[in-house]
């Protein structure tokens, strides 16, 4: 836990089910976007649900930038539709006796015009819908709807956005016509946003701040790169264990058709990106991707190969196999290797190697 | 056609739309109750309301006259309001129909609140929508094909009693005699053709009723 003051998002639940049980106590920042990250049944929708006052965790506490939503020790709890927040569903759940049009203005007129920070064109502008508005809600395909839904809940300019695995329903193609929407709301809205996800790719490309949920209770939680690279961690994300880079668009070589990506640790390079020089860019690096040299290759076809100092290794599943975690200056990285070349190169903390990246995902 | 009948079908219109207008006003706030509570009483509630649906009218029609009579706690409150005694008058006829047509305005209400669920009025909510705004807003418009049919059910099975008419109203020409009454005493009298009229009447009222039903729940599963 870390301590964000007043600003920030306070939230300290428990709710007893049959069987199960949801306790969290958290301190989230007050800004970007915060992923709820864990299995389905690991009560992360719960606690969105609590925070939403759509389900009331008897003596809870909740705060929002130093709005005080639940404090049932002193009598507080305020109903879901005094809350300014924006909430959307797995399912768009638009309201089907209405069109485009009118669901947009549901929420925004129900908010005293002194009170609207998104203007109407800004939200559809923002979500690509111009085209929809005079459509009925039950002509629009699944993308469509959801970015209506998301539009609808920002007309209500709320201080906190909540997003309950809003990709979930669609298919592959639908997801990516609907991230660099959200990408933009990261960018582009000065709210915070809690995202709840069962996809590691969403959270990596999506998120600032990392929780990690297991069984009703917060396993983990910190700043994204920091939170993924950490091995003490459960294999939360099983074969897709790797590392997020925040890089910047350094240089371009057009001879060889390749793009440099620099990050605090060095760089590396990537087939020719479109973006313009200077543009930031995620990408994850798998740790199934980086294997480990004591010296540095000479004579390899591999492009990417940071100087970097072991801190860790833990054991796998997989019992053949062991996770590296190694340091490139101020990057973490994780190697997955077997266990017979972590003996045979005596990894131990501290050790000076070579991390070989055999391939970066792009995040988009 | 004589004045009687006239005056019988003017009688029973006006009861109909009498008691279905109650029934709305009375019936969604139970039907709302009964889709959404996780109460315990739910099952017993649900019960008494149905009872109507399962007694024989005559049952149902004794113990309003015995509530309603003078001796009864009806009886006691309606004399203490300075209001007389209900039996063999209309408003007694409308209080004991608003009962016996319960079910028929609750139960498709309350399965149409069902079906609408908690997710649009939890989206209403995060929408700032309070509990009123979002019944009215919501609610109701999601809940029309299940209001149209709870109107019709309940108007139709107001016509259609007979009955609970006879013990609780009796026989009095423009006051509580309506068309089912009607009949009843023209066939007494051996006045078939007349008979024939009412009954005929009521038969095409019962078609065009349920067919008009049929062509509602129709079109809206299309939609």
């Amino acid at each position: 836990m870390n301590a964000n003051g007043p600003d920030g998002i306070r939230a300290s639940f428990r709710r007893d089910y049959p069987g199960f049980c949801m306790k969290v106590d958290l301190s989230l920042p007050g800004r970007g976007v915060t992923a709820l990250f864990g299995h389905s049944g690991s009560g992360k929708t719960t606690v969105l649900r609590c925070v939403a006052g759509l389900e009331r965790a008897p003596g809870g506490f909740l705060a929002i930038n130093g709005e005080v939503w639940q404090d049932d020790a002193n009598g507080v709890f305020v109903p879901t539709h005094r809350r300014p927040l924006g909430y959307v569903f797995q399912e768009a759940s638009l309201f089907p006796h209405l069109n485009v049009r009118r669901n947009l203005e549901y929420g925004q007129k129900r908010v005293p015009a002194d009170s609207r920070k998104v203007s109407f064109d800004h939200a559809i502008g923002l979500l690509g819908i111009e085209h929809l508005l005079d459509r009925s809600t039950t002509s629009l395909s699944g993308g469509e709807r959801q970015r209506v839904a998301i539009a609808r809940a920002l007309l209500t300019s709320p201080d906190l956005l909540l997003l309950d695995e809003p990709l979930a329903a669609l298919d592959l193609k639908r997801k990516k016509e609907i991230l660099p929407y959200l990408e933009r709301l990261h960018d582009e809205l000065d709210i915070p946003i809690l995202y709840v996800s069962h996809s590691p790719d969403e959270v990596a490309r999506l998120a600032d701040y990392l929780v990690l949920m297991a069984n009703g209770s917060v396993v983990a939680d910190g700043p994204l790169q920091e939170t993924v690279a950490r091995l003490d961690l459960p294999a939360v994300f099983a074969d897709d264990a790797g590392v997020v880079l925040d890089t910047v668009i350094g240089a371009h070589e057009d001879n060889d058709c390749l793009t440099r990506l620099d990050f605090e640790g060095g760089s590396i390079f990537v087939a020719r990106r479109p973006e313009a020089l200077g543009r930031r860019l995620r990408c994850r690096v798998h740790a199934r991707d980086v294997s480990l040299t004591l010296e540095r290759a000479e004579h390899t076809s591999i492009l990417n190969i940071l100087a970097a100092k072991v801190v860790g290794a833990v054991a796998t599943e997989s019992l053949a196999h062991v996770l590296v975690r190694v340091q490139a200056k101020g990057t973490p990285l994780l190697a997955r290797i077997t266990r017979r070349s972590s003996n045979n190169l005596g990894i131990a903390p501290g050790l000076a190697v070579w991390a070989q990246i055999k391939a970066v995902a792009l995040l988009d | 056609m004589d004045l009687g009948d006239l005056s019988a079908i003017e009688l029973t219109l006006e009861l109909a739309t009498l008691v279905t207008g109650l029934l709305l006003v009375i019936g969604t706030p139970i039907a709302w109750w009964l889709a959404r509570t996780p109460s315990k009483l739910k099952g017993i509630v649900g019960t008494v309301v149905a009872l109507p649906l399962v007694l024989p009218p005559t049952v149902l029609g004794f113990y309003m006259l015995v509530a309603m009579g003078p001796h009864g706690p009806i009886g006691h409150l309606t004399q203490s309001l300075g209001l007389g005694l209900l039996p063999f008058t209309f408003s007694g006829l409308v209080v004991t129909s608003v009962i016996y047509s319960m079910p028929f305005v609750v139960q498709p209400l309350q399965n149409t609140f069902t079906a609408i669920g908690e997710r649009p009025l939890e989206a209403a909510a995060t929408l700032r929508a309070g509990h009123w705004d979002t019944f009215f807003s919501v609610v109701v418009p999601l809940a029309r094909p299940g209001f149209i049919t709870a109107s019709i059910l309940g108007f139709a099975h107001t016509v259609g009693e007979f009955g609970v008419v006879l013990m609780i109203g009796g026989n009095i020409p423009g006051k509580t005699r309506v068309i089912s009454v009607q009949i009843y005493d023209h066939v007494e009298a051996m006045e078939y053709a007349q008979a024939h009229w009412l009954a005929g009447g009521m038969v095409l009222f019962a078609f065009i009723v349920l067919f008009a039903l049929y062509s509602l729940q129709h079109n809206t599963q299309g939609t």
